[in-house]
């Protein structure tokens, strides 16, 4: 066959985008990328610090009072995630509630304990199984503990009159004596 | 009067015996292990992500499904004890996110990009299979091809023939 008389297919004339349609499908990847985006950014910030302005939250106790921190600037509010599946929230729940005593009277310092993804059968033995009778609540949804990054109980956060994080303790207290140090620091500022 | 009054009772229990004796001693149905993993294995507890309830070895997973079986006990629904773990503890317990707000779009749009990525495949294989002639290696006749190229091959015959 001579390859001059071959002859090609006429070229199709370039389809025409719809240039609406091509930015409505950018438009709906954009939001489905900066969703994401979000999500990803809010799901790997880092802790808490030190100075920083302590995330306010509301906390309905087991015997149906509401405490919210925002009505208690002025205060020092200690604020103690546990759970009574975890081992070493046992190991401070003496300490806590000894502390607690110390400053109930003054009226200067609050406790709240907040209990996280816990069962409320096993939660209320144990506040009776060490003798806790400062406010306790479930952490509901798990808000508190997202407001506040914890990682893993217990966690304690004391938040200065001023609203501000004044002391955080990953992990359990070891001593009476450093809770005590921690709080009075936090009433000194 | 009085009399009488103690008498009700007496009365009751023989006139109602049967209603008298289930309302006193109701018969207590433990819910098995398999009724109550077959809900824990929908559900995720937040400390141990990833992980089923009902495969999940920590004491917290073990207390949640002595709670499933509490919660069976008193004759609660699959829903019902999902509804109260939401509730209690936030989404993320669930397999999949309910189908509410913001959950639509990974519902929706995953699969609406899937398509549109199987689409762009399809088109692309076929653009790949259509110009044969065209292809890496195969002749293209003369005449046909760019100008160009016609000009460049018809200097190199008369180059040859020289």
């Amino acid at each position: 066959m001579n390859p001059e008389t071959i002859s090609q297919p006429p070229k199709a004339a370039p389809r025409k985008i719809n240039s609406w349609a091509a930015l409505a499908a950018f438009l709906v990847l954009f939001g489905f990328l900066t969703v994401i985006y979000w999500a990803l950014t809010s799901s790997h910030k880092g802790p808490l610090a030190v100075g920083e302005p302590a995330p306010d939250f509301t906390l309905t106790t087991f015997d149906g009072k509401i405490y919210n921190t925002a009505d208690w600037r002025g205060k020092v509010v200690v604020v103690n995630f546990w759970a009574s599946w975890c081992p070493t929230c046992k190991d401070e729940a003496v300490d806590l509630e000894n502390a607690w005593k110390h400053y109930r009277e003054g009226g200067e310092v609050l406790f709240l304990g907040v209990d996280y993804v816990d069962t409320e059968p096993e939660a209320l033995a144990y506040l009776e199984k060490y003798g806790i009778t400062y406010p306790n609540g479930q952490d509901a949804r798990t808000s508190i503990s997202r407001k506040y990054r914890m990682r893993a109980v217990p966690e304690t956060y004391i938040i200065d009159r001023q609203g501000r994080l004044a002391y955080i303790k990953i992990g359990p207290f070891l001593s009476l004596e450093e809770i005590l140090a921690a709080i009075d620091e936090a009433l000194a500022r | 009067m009085k009399t009488w009054f103690f008498l009700i009772p007496l009365l009751l229990l023989l006139l109602f015996p049967s209603a008298v004796w289930a309302e006193t001693v109701e018969p207590t149905v433990v819910p098995s292990d398999d009724e109550v993993n077959a809900i824990a294995k929908n559900l995720f507890c937040p400390v141990c992500e990833n992980t089923p309830l009902d495969v999940c070895p920590t004491q917290a997973c073990a207390q949640w499904r002595e709670l499933i079986r509490l919660k069976l006990a008193e004759g609660w629904t699959e829903e019902q004890i999902k509804e109260y773990f939401v509730a209690q503890y936030g989404d993320r317990v669930l397999a999949e996110p309910p189908r509410s707000g913001l959950n639509w779009l990974f519902y929706l749009l995953v699969p609406v990009f899937f398509l549109i990525g199987i689409v762009i495949v399809g088109r692309v294989l076929r653009s790949m299979r259509r110009p044969a002639g065209n292809a890496p290696g195969m002749a293209v006749p003369a005449g046909e091809s760019d100008p160009y190229l016609a000009k460049m091959e018809e200097e190199l015959r008369k180059r040859l023939k020289e």
